[in-house]
């Protein structure tokens, strides 16, 4: 067990590179899955096909594959997605500014693999309120942008918010996967610096890890049963 | 009766040879109705007679697959904008209220004016206050929807859709999901707005409001208009056997 007195600082910074990414990701994949829900329900065809190819893709290939296309592919394409080096930001989430490109190529591969899922999410939400509400709202005059806004958004996010948590919960275990790609700064890559290479044992090193993960992901699964009881309070009004 | 041209500025609504399906079943077949300014017309007929369909198509909720509808003098947009700015001018009341259920009564009213209208948030709000004035439920204006009884939200959705000054107001069979015991208060809504000239269609088994209310019954079945008159007309002398069939069996209790 001296490995936590010794390398404390090792796994301090694997978790914060794993909650960094993690929230990166998620703000990052609710933001292009609610775009692509918009796409999905929109009345043109051709922008709903568009969203059905995404989630159709990012759905059905694994995150490996996702991970692999970001980390060999972009290069090859030209890019070491240095967009992301979005001044400010880089200085509160460091590894975003590295040179090293890997922390940003996983980044992306979460987020547009989770937005397909949360785009779903959101979708059921959306599926689950009353066609008569939007109905009501169109009968009014309103156009298909304020009755989203309006009337259906509004009550779907209701209906959604669980499911999202669950996506973002199993976001936060698939942000693992980055470790494999080279991001040595994450939880999981604790375990490569630590076993791999200075061979600690590593029964005690995964039950770091493990508590790493939790800490971030039972308190969010505890945050979402409080939003539903909260809500069923409210249904009974 | 006499059929306008659609430019004839008396006629507001006018559908030419209107056609639907759905699927196989042919739900509306070659409907050519004319509905003038201040005209009350009542649309009565068995269940899948077509007859909520035909309210419906008139704001669009419907498409048709073929004929035309004009509404004051323009045919009904497609889609979009211009058909926002149509369903704007035409009151719509449904069966289940659809009130917006996360808003609070006074927020349903004043959202069309505000987002729609571009009217400023005081004048929707005095406008929406002597409107459930009207109705009969002011007191209840800071409350939502779940809150209320099926009466109380039904005039909660008259007031929404009269909040829009709509030339011409479409009822989907209003009463059909109240208790017996509320049908009333909506109905006498209703009545006042008839009286004041609104321009209105109702679709609705309510016989003693078609009576009383309507310068105009409609008798649909089978997607078809079989029968119009006055209500005197109609309620004393149907001309048709399907009517006859269909008001012995509603009026015998």
């Amino acid at each position: 067990m001296e490995v936590f007195s010794e390398k404390l600082g090792v796994f301090w910074d694997g978790y914060l590179g794993t909650l960094q990414m993690s929230l990166l990701a998620a703000i990052g994949a609710l933001i292009l899955g609610g775009v692509v829900a918009v796409l999905r329900i929109a009345p043109l065809p051709p922008l709903r096909g568009v969203g059905t190819a995404y989630v159709t893709i990012f759905r059905n290939v694994p995150l490996t594959v996702v991970m692999f296309f970001t980390a060999f592919a972009l290069p090859l394409l030209g890019s070491n997605a240095g967009f992301l080096k979005i001044p400010g930001l880089t200085s509160v989430i460091k590894p975003l500014g590295t040179d090293l490109p890997f922390f940003r190529f996983a980044t992306i591969a979460l987020t547009v693999y989770t937005a397909a899922f949360v785009c779903e999410a959101l979708r059921s939400g959306i599926g689950a309120v009353p066609p008569g509400q939007a109905e009501a709202a169109r009968s009014l005059g309103l156009t298909f942008g304020q009755n989203l806004r309006h009337i259906v958004l509004p009550q779907a996010w209701k209906y959604a918010v669980v499911p999202l948590g669950s996506v973002i919960i199993a976001m936060i275990k698939n942000s693992a996967l980055a470790a494999a790609f080279g991001v040595i700064v994450t939880l999981m890559g604790v375990v490569d610096e630590l076993v791999s290479q200075e061979y600690y044992d590593a029964l005690p090193v995964f039950l770091g890890v493990v508590v790493g993960y939790l800490t971030m992901t039972i308190p969010l699964g505890l945050a979402l049963d409080a939003v539903e009881r909260s809500q069923k309070k409210a249904v009974r009004r | 009766m006499t059929t306008a041209s659609p430019a004839a500025p008396q006629t507001l609504i006018e559908l030419d040879g209107v056609n639907k399906w759905f699927g196989k079943l042919h739900v509306l077949r070659d409907v050519n109705l004319s509905v003038n300014r201040g005209e009350v017309v009542v649309v009565i007929g068995p269940s899948g007679s077509g007859k909520s369909t035909l309210c419906r198509a008139i704001n669009r909720l419907e498409t048709i697959d073929s004929g035309s509808i004009t509404f004051d003098g323009q045919p009904l947009p497609a889609e979009g904008k211009a058909l926002a700015r149509l369903r704007s001018d035409v009151g719509m009341v449904f069966q289940s209220f659809n009130l917006f259920a996360h808003k609070t009564i006074l927020d349903n009213v004043t959202l069309g004016p505000v987002k729609v209208r571009k009217e400023t948030k005081d004048a929707a709000r005095g406008h929406a206050m002597e409107l459930l004035e009207r109705v009969g439920i002011a007191d209840q204006a800071g409350k939502h929807p779940a809150q209320l009884s099926g009466g109380q939200q039904q005039r909660a959705a008259i007031a929404r859709a009269l909040a829009m000054r709509p030339k011409a107001m479409l009822f989907d069979e209003p009463t059909s999901a109240l208790d017996p015991e509320m049908v009333g208060e909506v109905l006498d809504v209703m009545t006042s707005l008839a009286r004041e000239g609104m321009t209105m269609i109702v679709v609705t088994h309510e016989m003693g409001f078609a009576r009383h209310a309507a310068d105009r019954v409609i008798f649909m079945a089978d997607g078809q208009i079989v029968e119009q008159a006055t209500p005197a007309e109609f309620f004393a002398n149907p001309q048709t056997e399907r009517a006859r069939d269909f008001l012995g069996k509603v009026l015998t209790h």
